[in-house]
């Protein structure tokens, strides 16, 4: 029996009783564990009532476990997926099926892109398989230099799977020029002008920045929660430090191009910085400095960094792009870290997520091989201490396609 | 005065014809860069027909492959450099045929917006290279992927975008020092959504699928009776009998949208199509069909999958993404398997392109992905084999595979050594020859060129 065959088999097993089973046993692993126990060869997982309930070597099965040969296979904790629309968005030339982000002119921190999260999205399952089993949904820019706000979600399909607490989004830089009248320093005046705002109770005009709802949310993220920084330009995350350290904010910066060039100001600031480690052209005047080791050098400085950027449908492809950091530099075990312990601890999960630790959230993936390398794929994906069907729509129409010389119509094939 | 400009429009009319389509006007001036003997040995090649040696020798001399053996080769000059290439492997260099650099440069600010001449629905009339900057810094980066030809297209707003241009992937100051020698013109043209869109938002025609397709009939229409008019008129021109019976032999009046069209009913440019939906495709073959014209490959084509035997049959390419999906309806049943089903009937023609200054840069990768989405599904795919998805079929599609796009004696020295498998995420490019040129050695910053635009940039950081 194939390797293939052998997990085809399991996989039947498992939806024929996945649902059901909430004991697993994955033996004989190399576990990446993300924690102090670092890899560990020929390990074992107790998985029960979705959470990890033991890791070592030697383990054994209880009886009414379901046994997963791992045969060695990596297993790593579900991936992050990145700040993307994942539920927010179906077709995203289709504007009837996105909502992710305000037209509205005007700041609006109070705007939620979670009341809009459709876990029936085929985009979740599509992901989820992948190996990612967790994603920060974003408010993206659109009216107004400020996006509004988002949160961590598990990919698990639930309705109301959210985790930890609401992230802001605010733009800054030449990408969002056209909502601030033309000028980059105008980002800086209207922000001001919110938080004067978001602690006051003088009375609404028109001519002010927020609304009143918007003044309680922006407030509440002066004591608490992330405000992630859309920047690329280093002189524009410089002043990301500075209005966060003003404000007290708890800044992160995302896109972060130009980081690299002020990697000791932001690990100085503890400011962690979400990066797409392919963006290595000029693409604009805010990316001059855009280089492939950027992530080697802000691990070398220190800088606490996950990757995000891949568009919403190519969220999967986020490994593939931690893998050419790794091919320009960044140690593997941070590459690795860059898709899970780390966006856990930046995103304030770090306790249940990212790790393959006890009592961690049972969120893993068995790969076929190195879960970096182009030739390999996830062989199966356990969110919440269940075993994923491993089906998505592409899936289906693969399976509609794959078989030759078919007599009616593939329209019957309903795999 | 109207006199006057007949008698102009006649001698322009014979120089034309004097001249003869032989002269191609904007004409390649390329010259390849120097290169010297050169013989890679010890390496795993991939040759681009489908075969993998092991051990593998490569001789490079005048530009040329020279010769191509498993295990040690014999050379009796001294001015050869060998390069031991011990646990690398030597691939042709890699062709996209879907790429806008130079025409959506980096930075990709309005000014270097000129992939798209939307006006008008139908600018065959417009050729892509008057639009290319040689100083985009995409085509090094792309170097650095292994890329040495490539074919630049105008984008998919209109129903015909106009002509494609096949370069060399060299650093140059001009298009034309650049300009692939002898390739064809390419025909950019855009099924479905987006010329739809376009011009239907602004209440033109097409605002529909069918719009479209009666755009590109009416299209065709127009340049059989192009190639009628000058036919006629050639054929009369010497028969002094017709003047003397009094008839009037007017010279055509010479249109260059009707030239490029003519020029493809005539298979002399060709066709690359913009066309995601499997049915799209089919009408389209019909429409081939009726004016007597072949497409050369389907680009993007998501669905393809769906019809992988009927563009077998009709040999036709699909170039396509290895996953990409979703950003339209159009693109919505996209699957990771597109193209290693495309590849699967006999005498298909599957090719990777990138359409993205990113993808251009890691060909090899999406192959890889592409190859092991096929194997997972229980087609037997190998690198020997994959490797033509973005060497060999590609040249196909663009007329040049007679010159490269395989490691055969004689053909173009467009070869890329890389540091290990190809068809890994860790795999980088060492050395990229064009024409026996090292146009790019990763470990020699003199053979990394850089464009202008990138010179001197950020030396207010170097404190």
């Amino acid at each position: 029996m194939t390797r293939n065959q052998l997990t085809a088999l399991l996989l039947c097993l498992a939806t024929s009783f996945g649902a059901y089973a909430e004991t697993l046993f994955i033996n004989d692993a190399t576990v990446h564990t993300m924690s102090s126990q670092s890899v560990l060869q020929d390990a074992d997982i107790l998985i029960r009532d979705g959470r990890i309930r033991s890791v070592g070597t030697d383990l054994s099965a209880p009886p009414d476990a379901l046994v997963i040969e791992a045969n060695g296979r990596p297993v790593t904790p579900g991936f992050f997926a990145g700040i993307t629309e994942t539920g927010l968005v179906e077709i995203s030339a289709v504007e009837s099926s996105v909502d992710s982000s305000l037209a509205i002119e005007g700041l609006r921190p109070e705007f939620d892109v979670t009341t809009a999260y459709n876990p029936h999205s085929s985009v979740v399952p599509v992901t989820r398989i992948e190996g990612y089993t967790w994603a920060l949904l974003g408010a993206s820019r659109s009216g107004s230099i400020v996006g509004g706000q988002g949160q961590a979600v598990s990919l698990d399909g639930g309705y109301q799977s959210f985790l930890g607490g609401k992230v802001l989004f605010i733009d800054v830089g030449a990408d969002a020029t056209e909502q601030s009248g033309g000028s980059r320093a105008a980002q800086w005046m209207q922000l001001e002008q919110a938080m004067v705002e978001a602690g006051s109770e003088m009375q609404w005009a028109p001519e002010l920045e927020l609304t009143l709802a918007g003044r309680q949310s922006l407030a509440g993220f002066k004591t608490a929660g992330l405000v992630v920084f859309n920047v690329d330009r280093a002189s524009d995350i410089l002043q990301v430090i500075a209005f966060s350290e003003k404000h007290g904010l708890n800044a992160v910066v995302s896109g972060g191009t130009e980081a690299w060039m002020v990697a000791n100001q932001l690990a100085e600031a503890g400011i962690p910085v979400l990066i797409d480690p392919l963006a290595n052209l000029p693409q604009d005047f805010d990316r001059l400095g855009a280089r492939l080791d950027n992530a080697a050098l802000l691990n070398e400085a220190g800088v606490t960094f996950a990757f995000s950027g891949s568009e919403t449908h190519q969220a999967r492809k986020l490994r593939q792009m931690a893998g050419n950091a790794v091919a320009n530099g960044l140690p593997y075990a941070a590459g690795l870290a860059a898709l899970t312990v780390s966006p856990a601890v930046i995103f304030g999960l770090g306790e249940d997520h990212g790790s393959i630790e006890e009592n961690s959230v049972a969120d893993l993936v068995i790969w076929s091989g190195d879960p970096l390398e182009v030739t390999s794929v996830a062989d199966q994906v356990i969110i919440g201490g269940k075993m994923d069907p491993m089906v998505s729509r592409q899936t289906l129409l693969k399976d509609r396609y794959l078989p030759e010389n078919v007599e009616m119509p593939r329209a019957y094939i309903k795999p | 005065m109207t006199f006057r400009i007949f008698i102009i429009s006649a001698v322009l009319a014979c120089l034309t014809a004097v001249s003869g389509a032989s002269a191609e006007p904007y004409p390649s001036t390329y010259n390849p860069l120097p290169s010297g003997r050169v013989l890679i040995v010890n390496a795993t090649i991939l040759t681009g027909t489908g075969a993998r040696l092991e051990n593998g020798s490569l001789l490079i001399s005048d530009g040329r492959i020279q010769q191509l053996s498993t295990g040690a080769v014999a050379i009796e000059a001294d001015d050869v450099q060998i390069i031991d290439a011990e646990g690398r492997w030597v691939t042709p260099g890699l062709i996209d045929v879907h790429s806008h650099l130079g025409v959506y440069a980096s930075p990709s600010v309005k000014a270097h917006s000129d992939g798209n001449e939307a006006t008008s629905p139908v600018t065959a009339q417009v050729w892509a290279e008057h639009s290319v900057w040689p100083q985009d810094p995409g085509f090094h980066r792309a170097r650095a992927g292994g890329v040495t030809a490539l074919q630049i297209l105008p984008g998919s707003a209109n129903l015909v975008g106009g002509r494609g241009v096949t370069l060399k992937n060299v650093p140059s100051i001009s298009y034309q020092a650049m300009k692939f020698p002898s390739a064809p013109h390419g025909l950019k043209m855009a099924c479905g959504e987006n010329p739809k869109r376009v011009y239907g938002e602004r209440k033109q025609t097409p605002s529909t699928r069918m719009g479209n397709v009666a755009g590109y009939r009416a299209q065709w229409i127009e340049a059989q009776k192009y190639i009628q008019d000058w036919e006629e008129y050639e054929a009369k021109k010497d028969n002094k009998k017709n003047d003397r019976n009094g008839s009037t032999n007017k010279i055509p009046v010479r249109d260059l949208r009707l030239e490029t069209l003519s020029a493809v009913l005539k298979g002399e440019i060709l066709v690359h199509m913009h066309c995601y939906r499997a049915d799209e495709m089919l009408t389209i073959l019909d429409m081939a069909d009726e004016f007597g014209y072949t497409v050369s490959a389907f680009h993007h084509g998501v669905e393809a999958y769906k019809i992988a035997d009927e563009l077998a049959e009709n040999n036709v390419c699909g170039a396509l993404w290895a996953d990409w999906w979703g950003f339209k309806a159009e693109a919505y049943d996209g699957i990771q398997e597109n193209i290693a089903l495309v590849d699967r009937p006999e005498g298909s023609c599957a090719i990777v392109h990138s359409d993205s200054g990113e993808g251009i840069q890691r060909l090899n990768q999406e192959a890889a992905k592409a190859m092991t989405r096929g194997k997972r599904a229980g087609l037997e795919i190998q690198p020997e084999h994959a490797i033509r998805w973005i060497t060999a079929n590609p040249a196909k599609s663009m007329g040049i595979l007679d010159q490269t796009g395989t490691l055969e004696p004689g053909k173009m020295a467009d070869v890329v050594i890389w540091n290990g498998n190809p068809f890994s995420v860790y795999a980088k490019a060492d050395q990229v020859f064009v024409d026996g040129a090292l146009l790019y050695d990763r470990n020699d910053p003199e053979r990394q060129p850089v464009s202008d635009f990138e010179l001197g940039q950020q030396l207010g950081a170097a404190q």
